[in-house]
């Protein structure tokens, strides 16, 4: 129970990080923590107690494994927060190239 | 000392550079070739690869490394890697129906084995490790540029 | 002809393939990104209405993907809400697809508009396609990385600040969503929609679904801009390039929030009453702020962006109300706003074509100089504001009426206020824009070239024919099917598991 518990406080964080943060740099941390923490969440659902890695393999008999299904689909949703990232920090350079700034209350053009 | 920091780092992590990269390009595509037969596979190998790349670059300075694969070739691969995927897949209508297993599936845990599951893992290295490094150049110089102004 | 069940992937696949033939060839071959671009969105609009026919004909088709059969392999599921959907994205995006050959002559690197373009089309066609309900989130996902990209296309100042705010906030909202994923697979371990929803049927609904159904109303609210969720809409679409515009507001915020919204909680977690009345609130509550938003704006895109949050305020109420009369308008009004929405953002775009300026304050008289533009608009603004004979204003009646129907008379009220809104604020648009005294500066602009007019025309033709497909004979093969999908609700688990285990 515990870690779960650890895992909503590690997406809180992110999302306070987000929500509170004036740095665009601290932000786009922020979302990558708390997509982290959905991620663990993700992984940890799919654990039973004892398992083991899900991969087959001819020389041991299978008797206890771990659902397979999340971790290849963590690893889908891990590849798309790369893209997200990549994406996001490219934004953030060209916003300091124009702006001189990483301070959100500075980049305020747009309003109404 | 300006001069020797455009042109890397120091000689002694050149020099592990030097031995090494090699090793980590090998040990990509070992992992990319044996994806259906052990942990691993396409974008794990893909990622490695992409890696001794950066590893190029950090060590030796962008241009050493973009002269072994320019960006246009990265991204050129990257599409190549998509429609070759895509172009697998296709082929599999010949057979009836979208991502059609269609060569023999050989002795398990064999090399040569699972059918076009190899191929698909080549592909998605080319994509990965090609959109990998083309990302990591795509910031390093959008960065040179800024600073420039 | 119709379609087969093995040919289902070919709607994702094809704009792929079009994304990245444009990405290697395009850069060398100057016309290779105009032409493959408007030939694979026609491709796909054939398509789409082959599937159309296809539901008539033979039902339900479900696709196991490398034939691994649904639930444990991936499923693509066409019924009748599918392809209804399916026709309105290719439509859009295929008119839109003719508009940027001339428009998107002014940014240097036309080809990477043609593969993000088509990349987002991919996306947008396979949540509508899929039925599996992780796949739906990376196909979610594709469209809207590719749509940040092209919100900041133009690298300007206010462009990234913008796509700044809007790819954060969407991350947030895809988080939620990916969150509520993990909830629904920990309670019935399972990802395919329809075994999901079977299971819910089987096991009930416990506190956990109601945590689930949060999570999913905050995530696609973001993505579909209700009200409480709406701040990224406004700065995000004026921003992007007009055809972008188009497509955002057009189809974007449909396929990937409205849809998603209501196929899940139609199709699997089941409309309750509370997830009902949630539903309707916000979507009256999108309506009236939205058009109150919408009425001080001076910037012609900003004004056309704070419509599309009010007229997604209909969509959702009418779908919100769950009868059948109450779906179908919902449904109908989706398929008329994209029409004119798309219509007047690119008639923005043809204005700033010419003129070189969103500001309404400056413009003026230019109906004298761009007769088309502004005949085409005209059509647009009545449409929107509903006026007949033009489509807005039958799927709005269609939305009044059911509400009164299921005795929501304050919910019809508002919607009528919210229409009388509209209309006063389309009718500032047309005073200042284009009717008046033409100002000196404007006096030697020109007509937008050929094909941008043909695809304002193709658009402006579907809004005055698109109140057609109420008539019965329009209306049972194409909406009435769509709306029959929602009216059947958690059936849909029964119906797909049959026609898989067939």
């Amino acid at each position: 129970m515990l870690v779960y518990l650890l895992c909503l406080l590690l997406f809180s964080i992110g999302i306070y990080c987000i929500l509170r943060k004036r740095n665009i740099i601290k932000i786009i941390v922020g979302v990558i923590i708390s997509e982290y923490a959905v991620n663990m969440f993700f992984v940890l659902v799919a654990y039973r107690m004892e398992g083991r890695s899900p991969v087959f393999s001819p020389e041991s008999q299978i008797e206890n494994m771990v659902d397979a299904l999340p971790q290849a689909v963590v690893l889908t949703a891990i590849v798309i927060g790369l893209a997200t990232t990549a994406l996001l920090i490219a934004l953030a350079m060209r916003i300091y190239d124009k702006y001189g700034t990483f301070d959100i209350t500075k980049i305020r053009e747009l309003r109404g | 000392m300006s001069k020797e920091h455009e042109q890397g780092m120091s000689l002694i992590v050149k020099t592990i550079t030097r031995l090494t990269v090699g090793l980590i390009l090998l040990y990509g595509i070992y992992i990319v070739s044996h994806g259906h037969v052990s942990p691993g596979g396409g974008f794990a190998g893909g990622v490695i690869i992409a890696l001794s790349f950066v590893h190029l670059m950090l060590a030796y300075g962008k241009e050493v490394a973009l002269s072994k694969l320019p960006k246009q070739a990265s991204s050129f691969f990257e599409s190549m890697g998509a429609i070759m995927f895509l172009a697998i897949a296709l082929l599999g209508f010949t057979g009836g129906y979208f991502f059609l297993n269609f060569l023999s599936k050989g002795e398990p845990f064999k090399l040569f084995s699972a059918g076009v599951i190899p191929l698909y893992n080549i592909a998605i290295s080319l994509k990965v490790g090609a959109g990998l490094f083309a990302i990591f150049v795509a910031l390093v110089l959008l960065k040179f540029e800024s600073e420039k102004k | 002809m119709i379609l087969q069940s093995t040919s289902l992937p070919l709607f994702v696949v094809l704009p792929l393939a079009g994304a990245f033939l444009v990405s290697i060839a395009g850069k060398k071959i100057k016309a290779f990104p105009d032409l493959m671009g408007s030939l694979t969105t026609f491709c796909v609009l054939v398509l789409s209405l082959v599937a159309v026919r296809t539901v008539n004909v033979s039902g339900v088709l479900v696709s196991s993907i490398g034939a691994w059969k649904p639930p444990i392999g991936i499923a693509m599921v066409l019924d009748g809400l599918t392809a209804f959907m399916l026709v309105t994205v290719n439509l859009v995006a295929f008119a839109i697809a003719v508009f940027a050959i001339d428009y998107m002559e002014k940014f240097t690197s036309k080809w990477k508009f043609y593969t993000l373009f088509l990349l987002m089309l991919a996306g947008m066609n396979g949540v509508v396609i899929s039925g599996d309900i992780f796949n739906m989130f990376v196909f979610l996902e594709i469209a809207s990385v590719a749509s940040y990209a092209l919100v900041a296309f133009g690298t300007e100042r206010q462009e990234l600040e913008a796509a700044f705010k809007y790819a954060v906030m969407s991350t947030v909202g895809s988080l939620f969503i990916l969150l509520a994923i993990v909830f629904l697979y920990s309670y019935t371990s399972s990802l395919n929609m329809a075994d999901i929803a079977g299971v819910l049927l089987e096991k009930g609904t416990g506190n956990i679904v109601l945590m689930i159904s949060v999570l999913f109303i905050m995530g696609f609210g973001l993505k579909a801009a209700l009200v409480p969720f709406h701040a990224w809409l406004p700065d995000a679409h004026p921003s992007a390039p007009a055809p972008i515009s188009a497509m955002l507001s057009g189809v974007l915020i449909k396929s990937l929030g409205v849809y998603a919204l209501v196929r899940i909680f139609f199709s699997i977690i089941g409309l309750t009453p509370e997830i009902s009345s949630i539903l309707m609130s916000l979507g009256v509550l999108s309506m009236v702020i939205g058009v109150c938003l919408a009425i001080g704006q001076w910037d012609f895109k900003r004004l056309l962006a704070y419509h599309s949050i009010s007229q997604i305020g209909y969509v959702v109420l009418g779908i919100g109300l769950g009868t059948p009369l109450g779906i179908l308008g919902g449904l109908f009004h989706l398929l008329n706003h994209s029409l004119f929405k798309s219509l007047l953002f690119l008639n923005s775009g043809a204005v700033e074509y010419s003129t070189g300026t969103r500001d309404l304050k400056k413009m003026g008289g230019l109906a004298k100089r761009m007769p088309f533009t502004s005949g085409t608009c005209l059509t647009a603004s009545m449409s929107i504001a509903g006026i007949p004979p033009f489509n807005g204003f039958w799927s709005k009646l269609i939305i009044i009426l059911a509400a009164v129907q299921a005795g929501r008379y304050g919910f019809a009220f508002w919607a009528v206020l919210a229409s009388l809104l509209t209309l006063a604020s389309f009718m500032k648009v047309m005073k200042y824009a284009f009717f008046g005294q033409l100002r000196e500066r404007w006096s030697q602009i020109k007509e937008v070239p050929m094909l941008m007019r043909l695809s304002m025309a193709f658009l402006a033709l579907l809004c005055v024919l698109g109140g057609l497909l109420c008539l019965p004979q329009f209306n049972q093969i194409f909406l009435e099917q769509a709306a029959n999908v929602l009216s059947e609700g958690t059936e849909y688990a029964s119906i797909i598991l049959q026609r898989i285990s067939q």
